[in-house]
C-alpha cells in the first residue's frame, strides 16, 4: 500500500507540469496560433522560478515569477508571429531553441544550489480519506491551479462570450475580422496565457519536482505537451485524462528500469512473468508512447470529418493580415 | 415611395479607394433614402463589393466622406457600422464552420445575450420570414443556400436601419426568393432602408425604387429601375449590348445514353447530409439535363456520387457503356468525363496555387501525354501547360491581372469561367457541373451558359445542378427536379412550366427541416 501510494504521488508529480502547460498551449491552439515554444517557455519558467525563489526565499515568488517569465518570454513569439506574420512553425522552434539556451546561460550561477521546495497544503479532514486523502488533498498549490485551470478554461472556452470569440478567431480570422474582432488583440492574449501557463509547468519542475536547477531539466516535456493538445483534440477535459496517461507511462518506465528481478522471486508466476516481460521491453519504446498514442489518435480523428471540423482549429498556424 | 421624396439616410461624396495603381472606387456619389430598396448594379470588378466595405467599415476609404442621416461620419470598423444601424449580408460569407448557427449570431450581437435566448429568436425569425433554420446545427454541415440563410436571420436579429444585402437570391429557390422579396419589403414599410446588390436585372425591375450602376470604379447611371427594361440596365452595367445566348431549336436528335444512373442510393455522409434515395437518369449525347432543386436537397451528394468523390456501387452508374460507379475521379476524367463542383475556390481550384498549377492538378492524370514528359519520371512540361492555359484564357475570356496570377486573385466570375474552360478544353463526353453561375456576373454566366450549349452540340451530355430555374430554363432540354435525396421528372423545358416545379421543390421542405430534428438531435449535440 505505502509503495503504490508512493508511486501514485511520483504520477501525481510528473502529469502537473504536463497538465499546466499543455492547457495553456490548448488556449493558444484554439485562437489560431501553433506556438511550438512549449519547450523554451517551460525552462524559462523553470529557471526563473527556480532563481526568484533563491533570491526572495519564498517558493510562492518564485512560481509567480516563473510564470511572468514564461509569458513575457512568449510576448517574443507574439510580436514575431502576429504582429510581423512570421512563419509560427519556424518562430515556435527558434522560441525554444532560444529559451533553452538562455536558461543555460542565466542558471549557471544555480547550478548545485540547493533550492526552496513548495511544500503540500495540507487539507484538513479531506487529507485523512483513506487512499485518495493524501493523494488529492495534501498536494502543493500548483497541483490544485492546474486541475481548477482545467476545469475554467473548459468552462471559458465553451460556456462564455469571450470564450466563443476565442474560438471564432481560431476557426476563421477573416470572418472574425470581419465581424470587428480584434484578432491580434485576441491571438495576444492567447499566447500569454499560454506563455504564462508553461512558465508556471517550468517552476513546477524546480520547485516541486526536483527541487534543483538543473540544465535542460524540462527533458522534451514541452514536446509532450504539445502532443497532448492534439491527443486531447483540442477539449480541455481529455487534457486532464491525456496528462496522467502520459505522466503515469513516465513513471512507469522509471520504476520497470530501476527493477531488480531478482527481487522479486518471492511473486507468484504469473505476476513475475508480467514483470519480467515488462523489464524486457526497451525503455526507449516505453518513452515514445505518448507519440505513438498521439498519432493513433490523430488518425482517428482525421478519419472523423466532423469531428475534425468542430475540434480542430481551422486557423491553426496560419498567420492573419487584415487587407487594409 | 421613390428615394426624391424620402429623407437622406446615407450619402457618399465622392468616396475613392485606391489599392496600388489601381483606383477601385473613383469619387463615386451616392444617395439613399430612407425606406427605399436600392440598388446597386454592375459586373464583378465594377467596385460594388469595395464600396459596400467602405460602408461597412471593414475598408476605409483614402479620400471622400460618408454622411449618416446627414452628418459626416468615419465608420472604423464592423461595430461601429452596427452601432451605427447598418447591417449586412455577405457574397462571400463570414461564418464560422465549426460554431453552431446560434454561436455564429451570438458572436455578431453586443453583450447581453443568451445563448438560449438568441437561439429562440433566431428560430422563431427564420420560422417568420420562411428561412428554415435550426439553431444547434454546425454551419459546416449546411449547404451554400442555407448558410446564407443563416447570415440573413443573423443580419435581420440587430434590428438595423440600413441593410445591406449583396447577391441574396442567387442560391434561394424562386419560392424562397419570393419570400425574400416580401420580407424585405415589409422591413422596407417599415423604414429600414435596402441597399440591394443583385446581378438579376428582373429582380431589381421588380424590387428595387431606385438603382445605381457602377461600371470600372465610376458611378455610370443613375434610374429608376421599373422604368426600364433588363436588356436597357445590362448594356448600362456592361458598357455594350449582352450577348444573348444562342441555342438551335430544341428538337436535336437524341443521341445514344452517355450517362447512365440506376438506383443509386447513398447513405448520409454527416448526420446533417441528405441521403440520396434510388436515384434513377439518363443523359444522352447532345443533351443537356437540368436539376433543379432547394438548396440542401442532396445535390451536393449527387454530384460527389457522379465525380466519384463517393464510390458506389459498378453498376450504379455507367459511362458510355461501362459501368463506373466503383471508380475513382482520375479514372472517371481518363474515360471522357468532366467535372465542376460548386464551390470554386478549395474544390474547383486550389485558391493560393497558380492558374497553370490549377490546371495541370485537374488534368495530369487523364492528359498525362499532353503535359508531362520523359515517361514514368513525369517531368511537367511547362511551355504545354502554359500554352494550355493561355489557350483557355482566351477561349473563355478570363480578364486577370498577371500572366499567371494565382486562383484566389480572379474575380469569382473569372475564376468560373476559368475552371470552366478548363475543363471543356478536354473535349468531355460528360461533364456535370453543380451551379454553374453562382455569384457570377450577367457577362460571364451568359459566356458560361453559351459554352455549355456549345458542348452539347457538339455531341457531348450536359448535367447541369442549378437553384437559378432562369438558368435551367436557358439552357436545358430537360428539367429534373431533386427533392430530399429523390428525382423527379418534369419534363422537357417546353413542357414543363414553373408551377410544376415549384410544386415539385417546394412545399416539403419545411417538412425536411423538421424530420432532421428528430433523427438527428443527437448529432447535433456531438461536442
Amino acid at each position: 500500500m505505502g509503495m503504490f501510494e508512493a508511486i501514485l504521488l511520483t504520477v501525481f508529480a510528473a502529469a502537473t507540469p504536463l497538465l499546466l502547460a499543455a492547457i495553456g498551449e490548448l488556449v493558444t491552439e484554439r485562437s489560431g496560433v501553433l506556438n511550438l515554444g512549449v519547450e523554451g517557455m517551460m525552462i524559462m519558467g523553470a529557471v526563473a522560478g527556480f532563481a526568484f525563489a533563491q533570491i526572495t526565499g519564498n517558493p510562492y515568488l518564485g512560481a509567480l515569477g516563473g510564470m511572468v517569465a514564461g509569458a513575457l518570454f512568449s510576448l517574443l513569439f507574439a510580436f514575431l508571429a502576429i504582429t510581423l506574420v512570421t512563419n509560427q512553425v519556424a518562430t515556435g522552434l527558434a522560441l525554444t531553441i532560444l529559451g533553452l539556451g538562455l536558461s543555460g546561460l542565466w542558471g549557471e550561477a544555480f547550478i548545485g544550489v540547493p533550492g526552496v521546495k513548495l511544500t503540500p497544503i495540507v487539507i484538513p479532514l479531506l487529507s485523512d480519506i483513506p487512499l485518495i486523502g493524501r493523494l488529492f488533498f495534501a498536494q502543493d498549490i500548483l497541483f490544485y491551479v492546474s486541475i481548477a485551470l482545467v476545469f475554467a478554461v473548459s468552462w471559458f472556452l465553451f460556456k462564455t462570450k469571450a470564450g466563443l470569440i476565442l474560438r471564432s478567431v481560431g476557426d476563421s480570422h477573416g470572418s472574425a475580422h470581419a465581424l470587428g474582432i480584434n484578432v491580434a488583440r485576441v491571438r495576444y492574449l492567447a499566447v500569454m496565457f499560454g506563455g504564462a501557463c508553461a512558465g508556471l509547468g517550468g517552476a513546477h519542475l524546480s520547485l516541486v519536482y526536483t527541487t534543483q536547477w538543473i540544465e535542460n531539466m524540462t527533458a522534451g516535456r514541452g514536446w509532450i505537451a504539445l502532443a497532448l493538445v492534439v491527443f486531447a483534440s483540442w477539449r480541455p477535459l481529455r487534457i486532464l485524462l491525456g496528462a496522467y496517461l502520459f505522466g503515469a507511462i513516465t513513471i512507469l518506465q522509471l520504476h520497470i528500469q530501476a527493477l531488480n528481478l531478482s527481487d522479486l522471486e518471492f511473486l507468484p508466476a504469473p505476476i513475475y512473468g508480467l514483470m519480467s516481460v515488462l523489464k524486457s521491453i526497451p525503455s526507449q519504446f516505453l518513452s515514445s508512447l505518448p507519440y505513438l498514442a498521439t498519432i493513433v489518435v490523430l488518425v482517428l480523428i482525421s478519419r472523423n470529418r466532423r469531428l475534425t471540423l468542430i475540434n480542430t482549429p481551422a486557423m491553426l498556424g496560419q498567420g492573419f493580415v487584415p487587407d487594409r | 415611395m421613390t428615394g426624391g421624396s424620402a429623407a437622406t439616410l446615407l450619402e457618399v461624396r465622392g468616396l475613392t479607394k485606391i489599392f496600388g495603381s489601381l483606383k477601385a472606387n473613383d469619387s463615386l456619389d451616392l444617395k439613399i433614402g430612407k425606406g427605399e430598396i436600392h440598388a446597386l448594379l454592375g459586373e464583378n470588378g465594377a467596385g460594388k463589393s469595395t464600396l459596400v466595405k467602405m460602408l461597412y467599415g471593414s475598408l476605409q476609404p483614402s479620400s471622400g466622406e460618408i454622411l449618416w442621416k446627414g452628418e459626416p461620419t468615419v465608420i472604423r470598423n464592423p461595430s461601429t457600422a452596427r452601432t451605427l444601424g447598418i447591417g449586412m449580408v455577405f457574397q462571400h460569407f463570414s461564418l464560422f464552420e465549426s460554431l453552431t448557427v446560434a454561436d455564429n449570431i451570438v458572436l455578431s450581437l453586443g453583450a447581453g445575450h443568451t445563448l438560449e435566448q438568441v437561439a429562440r429568436d433566431a428560430e422563431r425569425l427564420s420560422a417568420e420570414y420562411g428561412l428554415p433554420l435550426k439553431a444547434d446545427s454546425h454551419i459546416g454541415d449546411l449547404s451554400v443556400g442555407e448558410r446564407q440563410r443563416v447570415e440573413i436571420v443573423r443580419c435581420l436579429l440587430q434590428d438595423p436601419e440600413l441593410i445591406i444585402l449583396d447577391e441574396p437570391t442567387s442560391v434561394l429557390t424562386p419560392q424562397e426568393a419570393e419570400n425574400l422579396f416580401v420580407t424585405l419589403k415589409r422591413l422596407r414599410d417599415e423604414g429600414r432602408s435596402i441597399l440591394y446588390i443583385s446581378h438579376r436585372l428582373e429582380e431589381v425591375k421588380v424590387m428595387c425604387d431606385r438603382a445605381t450602376i457602377l461600371r470600372h470604379g465610376r458611378v455610370v447611371g443613375e434610374c429608376d429601375p421599373r422604368q426600364e427594361t433588363a436588356a436597357s440596365l445590362a448594356s448600362l452595367m456592361v458598357g455594350s449590348d449582352v450577348a444573348e445566348v444562342r441555342r438551335k431549336a430544341a428538337d436535336r436528335a437524341a443521341g445514344e445514353v452517355l450517362l447512365d444512373i440506376r438506383g443509386a442510393s447513398l447513405p448520409p455522409a454527416t448526420p446533417f447530409s441528405i441521403a440520396l434515395k434510388d436515384i434513377s437518369m439518363q443523359v444522352r449525347a447532345g443533351e443537356i439535363v437540368g436539376i433543379a432543386g432547394v438548396a440542401g436537397n442532396g445535390q451536393s451528394e449527387l454530384f460527389n456520387l457522379v465525380s466519384g468523390e463517393v464510390a458506389s456501387r459498378a453498376d450504379a452508374i455507367s459511362m458510355r457503356g461501362e459501368a463506373i460507379g466503383n471508380l475513382g475521379i482520375n479514372e472517371r476524367r481518363r474515360k471522357g468525363a468532366a467535372f465542376v463542383p460548386e464551390e470554386r475556390l478549395g474544390h474547383g481550384a486550389v485558391p493560393g496555387m497558380t492558374l497553370t498549377d490549377n490546371l495541370l492538378l485537374a488534368r495530369h492524370a487523364s492528359d498525362t501525354v499532353a503535359f508531362q514528359r520523359l515517361g514514368r519520371l513525369g517531368v511537367i512540361w511547362s511551355d504545354m501547360v502554359t500554352q494550355a492555359t493561355k489557350r483557355i484564357c482566351d477561349e473563355m475570356d478570363v480578364r486577370k491581372s498577371a500572366e499567371n496570377p494565382v486562383a484566389s486573385a480572379l474575380s469569382g466570375g473569372n475564376l468560373q469561367k476559368f475552371i470552366m474552360g478548363r475543363e471543356l478544353d478536354r473535349q468531355p463526353a460528360v461533364l456535370i457541373v453543380n451551379q454553374p453561375t453562382w455569384g457570377v456576373d450577367a457577362g460571364a454566366a451568359s459566356r458560361i451558359r453559351q459554352a455549355l450549349i456549345d458542348l452539347a452540340a457538339s455531341g457531348s451530355a450536359v448535367l447541369v445542378i442549378s437553384q437559378d430555374l432562369d438558368e435551367i430554363f436557358e439552357v436545358c432540354d430537360r428539367i429534373l427536379v431533386m427533392h430530399d435525396g429523390r428525382i423527379a421528372e418534369a419534363g422537357s423545358a417546353a413542357e414543363a412550366t414553373r408551377e410544376k416545379i415549384g410544386l415539385l421543390m417546394g412545399g416539403a421542405h419545411t417538412e425536411r427541416v423538421a424530420d432532421n430534428a428528430t433523427e438527428t438531435g443527437e448529432g447535433a449535440h456531438a461536442h
